[in-house]
């Protein structure tokens, strides 16, 4: 792995952030949201900044913009001094007048950041018109040149198109487009790169590491990812709880970290070495899925469409006791073949066994009873449990339902949660009383109440951050080997897939592309896509776990 | 659970995390409008007894008197005492108000639930709603009042049809945003019936914008009753209701315009308060607006 | 967006329909004799006997349908019971006093209400808000013709600034209608004035919550173009269904104010109708103005493709 090592001793400082202390408005005791804060950005460097959520990393970034909402945050101490002034002191008109020409910022969704109803060059071209005067000809002649730069296709045909005419990683080119026009000394990326799939969030950070070199400009990166830090970082930042825990050199920092939390933090980042297949006894096959095919047709009488391909001819077999990885990016179809095998849509064609029942062809009535077979567990645990409802109750929703003892399940129940890791207590409270890792674990322990054959996790991960996504794989690896459950598990992130999977298959458009032990796909990919999914996995190198290089295997 | 659930948790089942906006203080408003209405209410329950005078009885002789120790308000062009008549017209209105609201709230309850969750009667309930829509709601309750004559119950029904629409749309919104939620999927995956998931997951979301429905409903049946009484199609001229009363006083409005002031103060009052506390109910309850606030 | 445009004006047929069976089953499905109902207590049998006729009431059900659609389709609304004159002449003589006080109140209420509301949103939680919403909730709670007494009152009666009723046609100078027409203007727009004035308010405040807000104002834009470039046209979806389903109150609102006001439109032709029990003028009127609806709001779709690209297609 080769790290970032320059120095920037001699660089002069773009940014310096001291003691920036940010509370609730109107809450003077509250513990501050940002406490004593500082750091420094030098010329060409990329800081990272990074921290799991409620760290505080956006809050220092919407306080620099000056972008804090108002009415609920305010900066009541330090200085955060850029162009020997002080930002924090400046007018709002002279704080208008430093953004998009001294201060850029980029935002986590390409989605909803551009204006939907105007059309992407006019808004590249409103940065122009708002700190510039430039005649006509000339502002669409530079907005054109920034969106070759950024590697935009068909430049022309792209100035003219709205957002929603765009895909996510377009889009994100048009915002950092829109952040360099003007050559700004420093432009702030708040988690650009991960509403993006990972081939495109490769793309996006060669791109900002490109024009940043061109440019000269100072980057604030704001991000989650580990592996992330580990390509772009010069710099490393770490925040917890509103302070700043370690600051180091990257390398420094990856392979001697000298805070507890940072080692706890970077302990948690999963491997990309896949766990070794067991070959093992020959196991009963509890979930066959074969031959099966979703289509939706969008077209209408008036308009004819191409019906859109969601899965064609996907076929796997999981056994007792094994878990199969389902991996690909947004689009693949994965999240579709979940759903398909849960009945929650219904497949166009094909087979689906659960338990040795063919249930793809079944009605819903005829269903319901074979429900207990399989079950699932979604990404957001906010929205995976009804808000009104105490645990127990949604705990004892499903038993209820086969017939079971109120009495008896709610004992059940209390079971469950310990199983899970929650105070027997949690059963008369609500979810909202809970973390986002806590409900996860409710939401798993609402499914094995039904003591099902398969469980179904689709994304059950993705939404948690790092330390309590190690948790929750535990869990779920631990519950397999007590109560021998197949999973399925639907991911886009390979780390997580190399963590748990016995066996993967890769997707793509809706296909199998690849299927064999997660062995062989992380270390032997024979599909080209799978390939440069691997490729394109940041910081693959480094062995975060053990501060160490990779040692391939 | 299987206790009687504390009055916390009793508002957590009805709501949901009821958290309140930042920055939210309960005003002054909401208090004073209350108040405004607790008395509204008080005087229409016991009209009789704070009445100084029979409401109905006339008297040639005391025809349009300026207000006195006998009229505190003055009388109408009957002689009758119309202070008197303003107190005993909050009750018709307020029967009217709360009686729109409860029976629209009800039926659009049970049309939009269905509406939300079964495509095929979707398409043609919401047509249906479409069209009740576009039937302008006082021209409406014109009709049906001049067809079925000038009673209470028909002023209600006319008030309630043109509200239906607007309560299926709503909770039809509600379902069809809540029916893609994990956890009503999660229920699906549980084995859930249909009914079961749309009584105990999907209902209860819709009754928090339904409360505040409900009080914009009570207090447009109420000025929709002054509108149709003072037009001569609300309920019957005998019963005192401050549309009836206003509608007397058209004619001397010139000569004596406290005919009007009175029973339109009470109303605007009335209907003020009304709308003020479904403002705050709005406010605790949206939970876009919860969103926005963060 | 031909797509979009050509289903939109098709959803319009099966409304139309479901209003025409409406409106017909609403007099035919009433308990009792329709006839006795119109005529009144003190009706003589053959007076009974001409109302039947006059409106087919003889015939079975789906007989009088058909014959009914059929004079529909050809214009023919039928023939006033009072004035034994055709209602579509009735309604042709009086609706240019209805059409020119709508026209000015719509164009009045736009030109206060989305000024206010945007005001309201920006300036959230100030006494501008606050104002914005006291109006609001102001207009929605007094009645409309309570507010054209006030009027009255105040501007004709202790003021003397105008006329205190009546209607003249702009053809009769512009101040001698505008004398006459303000004052049921204002009284209209307060009601519209108020739900505007709050929808844009409500959307408004949505929209300043998103990100591309927050981008463009990463940019350095100046507020007010944040506000009127950015914000008003995504806000502006919703603010236009007010407007357009706010057209039915106004309508409530002309039958009313006709009245205090003494203008002959067809809200005064309305009300004459149900004080005279002449069903033939009540239930064209209700057709008219249901069709009206149906075809603003229908614009009013059509325009959200101006408004947001993502309709197109």
């Amino acid at each position: 792995m080769k790290f970032k090592n320059r120095t920037f001793d001699d660089a002069e400082t773009v940014l310096d952030i001291r003691n920036l202390t940010v509370k609730l408005a109107g809450n003077e005791t509250a513990e501050p949201v940002l406490d004593r804060v500082s750091l420094k950005i030098r010329a060409g460097e990329t800081a990272c900044l990074v921290g799991e959520s409620g760290s505080g990393k956006s809050v220092t970034s919407l306080s620099v913009m000056g972008l804090l909402p108002k009415g609920s945050l305010v900066a009541t101490g330090g200085t955060i001094d850029m162009d020997g002034k002080d930002l924090l002191t400046l007018s709002p008109q002279a704080m208008r007048e430093m953004r998009a020409r001294r201060i850029s910022m980029i935002f986590q969704e390409p989605m909803t950041a551009l204006n939907p109803v105007m059309r992407v060059g006019d808004q590249i071209e409103e940065v122009l018109d708002t700190h510039a005067r430039l005649p006509g000809a000339e502002k669409r002649r530079r907005v054109l040149d920034i969106m070759d730069q950024v590697h935009l296709p068909e430049v022309e045909r792209i100035y003219r198109s709205y957002p929603h005419q765009l895909s996510g990683g377009q889009r994100q080119r048009i915002m950092i487009a829109m952040a360099l026009i003007l050559e700004p000394k420093l432009l702030i990326a708040d988690e650009p790169t991960t509403a993006l799939d990972v081939t495109t969030q490769q793309q996006i950070l060669s791109l900002i590491g490109e024009l940043q070199e061109k440019h000269g400009t100072a980057v604030l990166f704001i991000t989650h990812d580990m592996g992330v830090v580990a390509e772009i970082a010069d710099t490393v930042h770490v925040m917890r709880l509103g302070r700043i825990v370690e600051q180091a050199p990257v390398e420094t920092l990856l392979r001697h970290p000298q805070k507890d939390y940072t080692k706890k933090l970077l302990e948690a980042v999963p491997s990309l070495t896949p766990r070794p297949y067991q070959t093992g006894e020959e196991r009963e096959t509890v979930l066959r899925v074969s031959g099966l095919q979703k289509i939706y047709s969008t077209g209408t009488i008036f308009v004819r469409r191409e019906p859109t391909r969601a899965a064609t001819d996907v076929a796997f077999a999981v056994e007792r006791g094994r878990t199969l990885g389902i991996v690909g990016e947004s689009g693949s179809g994965k999240s579709t073949v979940a759903r398909c095998i849960m009945r929650l849509i219904d497949p166009t064609a094909g087979e689906v066994r659960v338990a040795g029942k063919e249930i793809a062809t079944l009605s819903r009535r005829e269903l319901r009873p074979l429900r207990k077979h399989i079950q699932i567990v979604f990404q957001d645990p906010f929205r995976s449990l009804n808000p009104r409802w105490t645990i127990g109750r949604s705990l004892i929703e499903g038993p209820l339902n086969l017939g079971e003892d109120k009495r008896k399940s709610l004992a059940r129940a209390a079971e469950l949660l310990a199983l899970v890791g929650l105070p027997e207590d949690a059963i008369g409270r609500y979810p909202h009383q809970f973390s986002g890792g806590q409900r996860q674990r409710v939401a798993i322990a609402r499914a094995i109440a039904m003591e099902p054959d398969v469980l179904v996790a689709d994304e059950a991960v993705s939404a948690l951050d790092v330390s309590v996504q190690a948790q929750v794989l535990e869990l779920l690896d631990s519950l397999q080997k007590k109560l021998g459950i197949a999973i399925l598990f639907i991911t886009h992130d390979l780390r997580v897939a190399a963590q748990i999977c016995d066996e993967v298959v890769v997707m793509q458009h809706g296909r199998i592309v690849e299927h064999d032990t997660a062995w062989n796909v992380l270390s032997n990919p024979q599909h080209a896509y799978t390939r440069s999914l691997i490729e394109a996995a940041p910081g693959r190198f480094w062995d975060f776990a053990n501060f160490r290089e990779l040692r391939s295997a | 659970m299987a206790a009687t659930p504390e009055p916390a948790a009793r508002l957590q089942w009805l709501f949901g995390a009821v958290a309140l906006p930042r920055g939210w203080r309960m005003g002054a408003g909401p208090i004073i409008a209350a108040a405004v209405l607790g008395l509204i209410v008080l005087a229409a329950i016991f009209a009789p007894l704070i009445s100084p005078h029979d409401p109905m009885t006339m008297d040639a002789l005391q025809r349009l008197k300026g207000p006195s120790d006998t009229y505190l308000l003055g009388t109408d062009a009957y002689g009758r005492d119309l202070y008197s008549r303003v107190v005993t017209g909050a009750r018709v209105s307020l029967f009217i108000g709360i009686g729109a609201a409860f029976v629209s709230v009800l039926i659009g309850l049970m049309i939009g639930l269905v509406s939300g969750f079964f495509r095929l009667a979707d398409a043609v309930i919401m047509r249906i709603m479409d069209s009740l829509m576009a039937i302008p709601s006082i021209l409406l309750a014109i009709a049906l009042v001049a067809l079925n004559g000038p009673s209470i119950w028909s002023v209600i029904i006319a008030i309630t049809i043109p509200e239906i629409p607007r309560v299926v749309r709503l909770v039809r919104s509600v379902v069809l945003s809540v029916r893609e939620e994990p956890y009503v999927e999660a229920a699906i995956a549980l084995g859930s019936s249909m009914p079961k998931i749309l009584w105990q997951h999907l209902m209860p979301n819709t009754l928090a914008p339904l409360i505040v429905q409900a009080t914009y409903i009570c207090a447009s049946a109420i000025l929709t009753e002054a509108i149709l009484s003072f037009l001569g199609a609300g309920v019957s001229t005998e019963i005192p209701t401050w549309g009836n009363i206003m509608a007397e006083g058209r004619i001397y409005f010139q000569l004596k315009p406290s005919l009007i002031f009175w029973p339109g103060l009470m109303l605007s009052l009335c209907i003020l308060s009304i709308n003020l506390l479904g403002d705050t109910a709005r406010d605790l309850l949206d939970p876009r607006l919860k969103k926005r606030e963060g | 967006m031909l797509g979009y445009i050509i289903r939109r004006i098709l959803a319009v047929i099966p409304v139309m329909v479901i209003v025409a069976v409406f409106v017909f089953l609403l007099l035919r499905l009433t308990p009792g004799d329709p006839a006795a109902i119109i005529a009144g207590d003190m009706a003589t049998p053959a007076q009974l006997e001409r109302i039947r006729t006059s409106l087919g009431l003889n015939d079975p059900l789906h007989v009088q349908f058909i014959t009914w659609v059929g004079l529909l389709l050809q214009g023919e609304l039928g023939t006033s019971l009072i004035s034994n004159t055709p209602v579509t002449s009735m309604i042709g003589q009086r609706i240019w006093p209805t059409f020119n006080i709508a026209v000015l109140t719509i164009v009045l209420s736009v030109l206060i209400a989305v000024p206010m509301g945007v005001l309201a949103a920006w300036r959230h939680r100030t006494w501008a808000d606050y104002a914005v919403m006291a109006f609001s909730v102001l207009g929605f709670s007094i009645p409309v013709f309570v507010i054209g007494y006030i009027f009255i009152q105040v501007f004709s009666l202790e003021l003397r600034w105008l006329p205190v009723q009546g209607y003249k046609a702009p053809s009769e100078g512009l101040w001698a209608f505008l004398s006459r027409a303000i004052l049921p203007c204002l009284t209209l727009a307060t009601i519209y004035v108020a739900l505007i004035a709050r929808m844009t308010r409500a959307s408004m405040l949505e929209v300043l919550g998103e990100d591309y807000i927050r981008t463009a104002r990463a940019k350095g834009v100046a507020e007010q173009i944040v506000l009127f470039r950015h914000a008003l046209r995504n806000a502006a979806v919703p603010i236009m269904t007010i407007i357009g389903t706010g057209f039915a109150l106004l309508i409530g609102g002309v039958v009313v104010t006709e009245s205090v006001f003494n203008i002959p439109g067809i809200g005064r032709l309305t009300v004459d109708a149900v004080l005279a029990r002449d069903y033939p003028v009540i239930q064209a009127m209700i057709l008219l103005t249901s069709a009206l609806y149906v075809f603003i709001n229908l614009v009013i779709d059509l325009s959200y493709t101006f408004f947001d690209p993502r309709i197109r297609y």
